[in-house]
């Protein structure tokens, strides 16, 4: 294993946020065998201070969640000159078997657990805590998948040998490549265009409807076209705005506009991206709830918050890349 | 949203009252953070500069060395050596140096020898670097006498004193024309230590190492590339020790974090208890101590780091230099490059923010699920 402190830290933050979990896990079987509201008793009010903590404890959790997925990014990039043939973070995510599934893992955990903690705010604003039983079956139903991201990360970071010789990004996004990876990035430009621009298009405009008139099918058409519109961003973004950024008609890499010499672009199309992708799949998941009579005045008004971000996300994401791609002296197209 | 950021600012202005009046138990709380954070920061800051001094220094040396070996051990590149070579395409450069070491017994330290082309170094004089010259008190012009493996007695002329810019390379380096190297040393004729090649593509350099090694199965390649990598993770390495040696210092900061947030005084209890009398909820209360919280770690971290900053950058790391430096006689004298790294700075706040707030978690529930009737009552 390599001795780095921000690996270290990493599994350090995963560690400690998975014990905080497991010793939450009790409580909340607890509080879904016993929860009762209209109760009085010693039991009933120990459990209600007792969700105080909880909430505070996981919304903390969930929120550290969000930022390691930034620094183990920004650490697999940075590994790259530890490893031959790796030039940017997919030669380190490729060094051993579990990179690549621990990143994906990180990313599922990136969006369940937004989803999770808008619908923690949306329960906190209720006068009778509607969800709580939901609340702590969802956190239980977490807990293995954040176990399973903790092993994937912890076997990824030990099977780091740095003699290892990796392909890098060349090989792997190429239109020989093998995966998914390698479907996305050998899709055509102009095929994945005329999928990127319709998605995007997609969910800025249910993400508006549902800021606009907030209801039952708007909410729901904005989660699926967000989960759509980021599908259709990250191969977009293999297929072909990397190419303008790189202004090379044959670098696939979603990795490399991370790094310096292209001005940290990626994270400016990232964060937006990833930012909008959660609100709107965040609109989705606290849908199902908005018939609950204490949360009928309360859904409707994060929810339109949540749409308002997602379209904002998705319309700044399209308008980078398409800057990214008028601006760029690579010419794929001739007029 | 404005409402909620009022709501904030109200909470931040309240928090910043209430730690001040109670100065002299956060003072300490914040002493003993910034301190831990400094000792981090300093690691982390010091690791960094080192790196980044190698790969600077490394960034002018030579793509590829190439040594002959015998038995497993390095051995001279005999004569018609660099002709076997030939011509590799992509190879700008190649050229055969000359250098050995030489010990010093006045100054108990070794001393690198090199030979320079004749017009570089006239015969009879020699360039020193600025490290061996403050040492044995030389200046330009004097006259300095070594003897040789051999026992014969060499003098020199000191021509000039090499750039103290570049002391991490030159501090034991004396430069010295040919014709004297062979004769200092008694070199054989037509022999070389070894051969430098410059190569322009960095991707062409493992296939012309893999070139000379099919062309000269005697041979070594040492790459630049990978006396970087060693380079690199021989620092991480030095600084992870120093990171799990100091984790000892980040429990015992949770356990006092923990302490600290766990043992409230009567007069906070009561302050808690009125403000949950005049209407706040307890989840306010615990935005309250979130606040507090986050106020107090983010004043540590930048303490701790502009204080770490300043001791890497400004004092020379006085505290850490034998560990991650490493030590020698002839130790170079030099200033880092101030450098701050944005990842360095997010795995410090996991390091220290993290375990902070985790600590604080349950200690600041219990405080603000007190119930006001008890505490008023007692």
């Amino acid at each position: 294993m390599l001795f780095q402190p921000a690996i270290i830290a990493l599994l350090l933050a995963s560690a400690v946020g998975l014990l905080m979990l497991l010793a939450s896990a009790p409580f909340a079987l607890r509080i879904i065998a016993r929860w009762d509201i209209r109760s009085g008793s010693e039991a009933q009010l120990a459990l209600e201070r007792g969700t105080y903590l909880l909430s505070t404890v996981l919304s903390f959790i969930f929120t550290v969640q969000l930022a390691k997925l930034l620094l183990f990014v920004f650490t697999a990039d940075r590994l790259a000159v530890m490893f031959v043939g790796a030039m940017c973070a997919v030669g380190t995510l490729n060094v051993n078997e579990y990179g690549f599934p621990a990143l994906l893992g990180q990313i599922l955990v990136f969006f369940l657990a937004a989803m999770w903690l808008a619908i923690n705010h949306v329960d906190a604003q209720a006068r009778d805590y509607p969800l709580v039983r939901i609340k702590y079956w969802l956190l239980l139903a977490l807990l293995p998948v954040l176990a399973v991201c903790f092993w994937l990360e912890f076997q990824y970071f030990r099977g780091l040998k740095a003699n290892v010789i990796t392909s890098c990004c060349g090989s792997l996004f190429s239109a020989e490549g093998k995966g998914l990876s390698g479907e996305a990035s050998a899709m055509a430009a102009g095929p994945a265009m005329l999928l990127f621009y319709p998605a995007q298009l997609l969910a800025v405009a249910a993400a508006v409807w549902q800021w606009r008139r907030p209801g039952r099918w708007a909410a729901y058409a904005t989660a699926l076209g967000s989960a759509i519109a980021f599908v259709a961003a990250i191969s977009g973004i293999l297929a072909f705005v990397s190419l303008y950024i790189y202004e090379h008609p044959h670098h696939h890499c979603p990795f490399c506009i991370l790094k310096s010499e292209y001005a940290y672009q990626g994270y400016a199309l990232y964060l937006p991206l990833f930012v909008a992708a959660a609100c709107g799949l965040a609109v989705g998941a606290i849908q199902p709830f908005a018939r609950v009579v204490s949360l009928q005045s309360v859904i409707p008004t994060v929810s339109r918050r949540l749409a308002a971000l997602a379209a904002l996300g998705f319309a700044l994401f399209a308008a980078l890349a398409s800057y990214q791609v008028l601006n760029s002296n690579l010419i794929l197209f001739e007029r | 949203m404005r409402i909620w950021l009022e709501k904030q600012l109200h909470l931040i202005d309240f928090t910043l009252a209430s730690l001040a009046r109670r100065k002299s138990k956060n003072i300490g709380l914040l002493a003993v953070y910034a301190l831990l954070v400094f000792a981090l920061a300093s690691v982390g800051l010091f690791a960094n500069a080192l790196r980044s001094e190698a790969s600077f220094v490394l960034a002018s040396s030579p793509e590829v060395i190439l040594q002959r070996l015998v038995a497993g051990r390095h051995d001279l590149i005999p004569p018609g050596y660099l002709e076997k070579i030939g011509r590799i395409r992509g190879v700008q450069k190649q050229e055969g140096r000359l250098w050995g070491y030489y010990y010093d017994a006045v100054v108990k330290a070794n001393y690198t020898f090199m030979a320079r082309p004749a017009e570089e170094i006239a015969p009879g004089s020699i360039a020193i670097g600025a490290t061996l010259a403050r040492l044995r008190g030389l200046a330009p012009g004097n006259v300095i006498s070594f003897r040789a493996y051999g026992g014969k007695l060499f003098t020199f002329r000191i021509a000039s004193l090499l750039s103290p810019d570049a002391e991490l390379l030159s501090a034991d380096l004396v430069l010295l024309a040919e014709a004297d190297f062979r004769a200092f040393f008694d070199y054989p004729a037509g022999h070389y230590t070894d051969i430098a090649l410059s190569v322009a593509n960095p991707q062409e350099v493992r296939n012309i190492a893999g070139k000379l090694s099919q062309a000269l199965p005697d041979s070594r390649p040492i790459l630049r590339e990978e006396v970087l990598r060693t380079y690199q993770s021989m620092f991480d390495w030095r600084e992870g020790i120093m990171l799990t040696i100091l984790a000892g210092a980040i429990f015992a900061f949770i356990i006092l974090a923990w302490e600290k947030a766990a043992g409230l005084s009567a007069e906070e209890r009561k302050e808690i208890g009125i403000l949950k009398a005049i209407g706040w909820e307890t989840g306010d209360v615990i935005r309250m101590k979130l606040w507090e919280g986050l106020l107090v770690s983010l004043a540590a971290f930048l303490i701790g780091f502009i204080a770490a900053y300043i001791h890497v950058f400004y004092c020379g790391a006085s505290l850490l230099e034998p560990v991650l430096k490493g030590w020698s006689v002839l130790y170079p004298r030099f200033t880092l490059i101030p450098a701050v790294d944005g990842m360095q700075v997010a795995s410090l706040a996991f390091f220290t923010i993290f375990p902070y707030c985790a600590a604080v978690l349950v200690p600041i529930w219990r405080a603000a699920i007190t119930d006001p009737d008890s505490v008023m009552r007692a």
